[in-house]
C-alpha cells in the first residue's frame, strides 16, 4: 500500500485546522502533542499555524489504563504545559488513532491541568480498530489495517511512515 | 547478591526496595528518571495521577517519623492509592513473632504495599522474605542499616545541581557509625560513579569497615572539605552523647560543625544537604542551613517524587506482557 509522505499529510492537516479555526472563530488556540510521535507532528503544526504560546507536550504513561498489565514505559518523560489550560481552545495532536485508549488517557491528564474551553483532536493517521468511542476532528489519512498490522511514525528528523506485521496476540 | 535477588522480580524489575546496596546503575538511574517525570505533577491543578488506583499502601512505622511518613503518604495519595498509617509502638516481645503476626493481619486485609520503618536492622528484609507474592515492601529505615529512599532523594538532588556524577567529590560529615542514611548514600554514590566519596567524623563515629566501602576517611573537617562539590551533613543523634562517644555538643560543633568559614574550603558552587531534622548550632550554623548553598528544603520536595517513582516501579512487578495503543 502506498503511503503519502507525513510532510504532505501534515500540510493538509494544517489547512484543515486553519479552516476550522476560522469557521468556528476560535481565538488564540494552543497546541499540545502526545509523546513521542504526536510531539513531532504538533511541533510542525505549531510552526505552520504560527501559534503564540509555546508547544505543550503530554506523556500519558501515568494515565494509561494498562499499568496493571504492562507497567510503565521505561522512557517516561515529564509533561510540559507552559500555559494555563483553563478556558483555552486546545488542539490535541497524536500520530496514530487506533484503539482510542491513548487519547482517553491524554484527555484525562489534560483535564487534571484545568478545564479547557474546547479540545480538537488532530491525528496524522486514523486506522481501524477502535475500542472506545473516540474520533478525530482533523485527519491526515485513514487506513484499514488488520489486527496483526501496525503503522509506525519514524522520526524525529525526516518523518516517515511504515507498516509492520506484528505477531498475533 | 542475595539482597539484589530479593529486591528484583524475574524480569529484573524492582519488586521490593530495601537497600541501595547491590542494585545496578541502570536501575538507580531509572528511579531518578521516573522521579523526574513525576515532578511535573506539581504543576497540575489536580495533583494526582491514577497509576495506583485501587491499591492499598500501608505505612507500617515501628519507630517515630514525621517527614518520611508524611512524604510516603503524600506520594501514595498522589498516585491515587489508598493509605493506611499504622504506628506500632516498640514491643518487648519476640520481634519475629510480632512482625509476622502484624504482617499476616494486614495481608488478610488485602494490602498491596508495606512501607516499613523499624528500629532493628533487617526488619524490612524479614518482611519482604515472608510476605505474600503480590505484596511489595519499601524500606523507610531499618536500624542503622539502610534508608534507601532518602539516599535516592539525595542522589536526585545532587543530579539536579551537578548533572554528572563521575566528576564529583562528595563529603558526608557526622555520625557515620549509626547512620543508615550514610550507608545507603555511600552505596548509591559509588554505584552511580562518584570517584571521591569522603566520610568525615571523629574516630568514635566511623565504622571499622568504612575503608572497605571504598570511601576516604577524614577526622579533620578542614582537610575533608577541601575542594568538595557536595557536603552532606548527618544529624547528630543526641542519645550518642550519653554513651560517651562524644564529649559535648559544644565541643562537637567546634570540631565538626559546618560554618561559613568551613564552607569556604569547598568549591565555590558547593551544595549543602541534610536529611533533616537539623540540630541548629550542633551540626551546622543557621547561616549555612538557611544560606545560598543550602538545598535542604529541595530535598524535602524531591522526597515526594522519589517515593512516587519507587512505589510505581515496585507495583509493576511480574506483570503479563501485551500492549495496545
Amino acid at each position: 500500500m502506498a503511503l503519502e509522505s507525513p510532510d504532505k499529510l501534515i500540510a493538509a492537516m494544517a489547512e484543515q485546522l486553519q479552516q476550522r479555526i476560522d469557521n468556528q472563530q476560535i481565538n488564540n488556540p494552543a497546541i499540545v502533542g502526545i509523546h513521542t510521535g504526536g510531539v513531532w507532528i504538533a511541533s510542525d503544526l505549531h510552526k505552520r499555524l504560527a501559534i503564540e504560546d509555546p508547544l505543550g507536550t503530554l506523556d500519558i504513561s501515568f494515565y494509561r489504563d494498562d499499568f496493571s498489565r504492562i507497567g510503565m514505559s521505561p522512557e517516561v518523560k515529564p509533561s510540559k504545559l507552559p500555559f494555563r489550560i483553563d478556558d483555552r481552545h486546545i488542539i490535541l495532536v497524536d500520530d496514530v488513532l487506533y484503539t482510542g485508549r491513548t487519547v482517553r488517557a491524554a484527555l484525562n491528564e489534560l483535564f487534571d491541568y484545568g478545564r479547557p474551553a474546547s479540545v480538537t483532536l488532530a491525528t496524522l493517521i486514523v486506522r481501524s480498530g477502535r475500542e472506545i468511542p473516540i474520533s478525530a476532528d482533523v485527519v491526515g489519512a485513514e487506513l484499514e489495517l488488520g489486527k496483526n498490522q501496525q503503522i509506525k511514525l519514524k522520526g524525529p528528523g525526516d518523518l516517515s511512515l511504515e507498516i509492520v506485521d506484528v505477531a498475533p496476540a | 547478591m542475595k539482597q539484589q535477588h530479593l529486591q528484583l522480580d524475574n524480569n529484573k524489575r524492582l519488586r521490593h526496595f530495601l537497600t541501595t546496596e547491590g542494585l545496578k546503575r541502570d536501575l538507580l538511574v531509572e528511579i531518578l528518571d521516573t522521579a523526574e517525570s513525576f515532578t511535573s505533577i506539581t504543576h497540575q491543578q489536580v495533583k494526582k495521577v491514577p497509576l495506583l488506583r485501587g491499591k492499598t499502601v500501608v505505612n507500617l512505622f515501628f519507630e517515630a517519623s514525621t517527614r518520611t511518613r508524611t512524604t510516603f503518604e503524600l506520594a501514595a495519595k498522589r498516585l491515587s492509592a489508598d493509605v493506611l498509617n499504622i504506628n506500632v509502638p516498640a514491643s518487648a516481645t519476640n520481634k519475629g513473632e510480632t512482625l509476622l503476626d502484624t504482617l499476616r493481619n494486614l495481608e488478610a486485609m488485602h494490602c498491596d504495599m508495606f512501607v516499613v520503618r523499624h528500629q532493628n536492622s533487617g526488619a524490612a528484609h524479614f518482611i519482604a522474605q515472608h510476605c505474600a507474592p503480590h505484596v511489595s515492601v519499601l524500606n523507610a529505615g531499618d536500624g542503622s542499616h539502610a534508608h534507601p529512599t532518602q539516599a535516592m532523594i539525595d542522589m536526585f538532588t545532587i543530579r539536579r545541581h551537578k548533572q554528572e556524577f563521575h566528576t564529583l567529590s562528595v563529603a558526608i560529615v557526622g555520625d557515620i557509625l549509626h547512620s543508615r542514611v550514610a550507608r545507603s548514600q555511600i552505596h548509591a554514590l559509588s554505584t552511580l560513579g562518584v570517584p571521591d566519596i569522603r566520610v568525615i567524623a571523629p574516630r568514635t563515629l566511623i565504622p571499622a569497615e568504612a575503608s572497605s566501602l571504598g570511601v576516604h576517611v577524614y577526622h579533620d573537617l578542614d582537610q575533608g572539605l577541601d575542594g568538595v562539590d557536595v557536603i552532606i551533613m548527618l544529624r547528630l543523634q543526641r542519645e550518642r552523647m550519653s554513651s560517651a562517644l562524644l564529649p559535648s555538643e559544644h565541643e562537637y560543633f567546634k570540631l565538626y560543625g559546618l560554618t561559613k568559614e568551613k564552607l569556604a574550603l569547598a568549591k565555590p558552587d558547593v551544595i549543602v544537604m541534610h536529611p533533616g531534622p537539623i540540630n541548629r548550632g550542633v551540626e551546622m550554623d543557621s547561616s549555612v542551613a538557611d544560606g545560598e548553598h543550602s538545598v535542604i528544603l529541595q530535598q524535602v520536595s524531591h522526597g515526594i517524587s522519589i517515593r512516587m517513582a519507587v512505589m510505581s516501579m515496585t507495583m509493576q512487578h511480574d506483570l503479563h506482557s501485551g500492549q495496545d495503543t
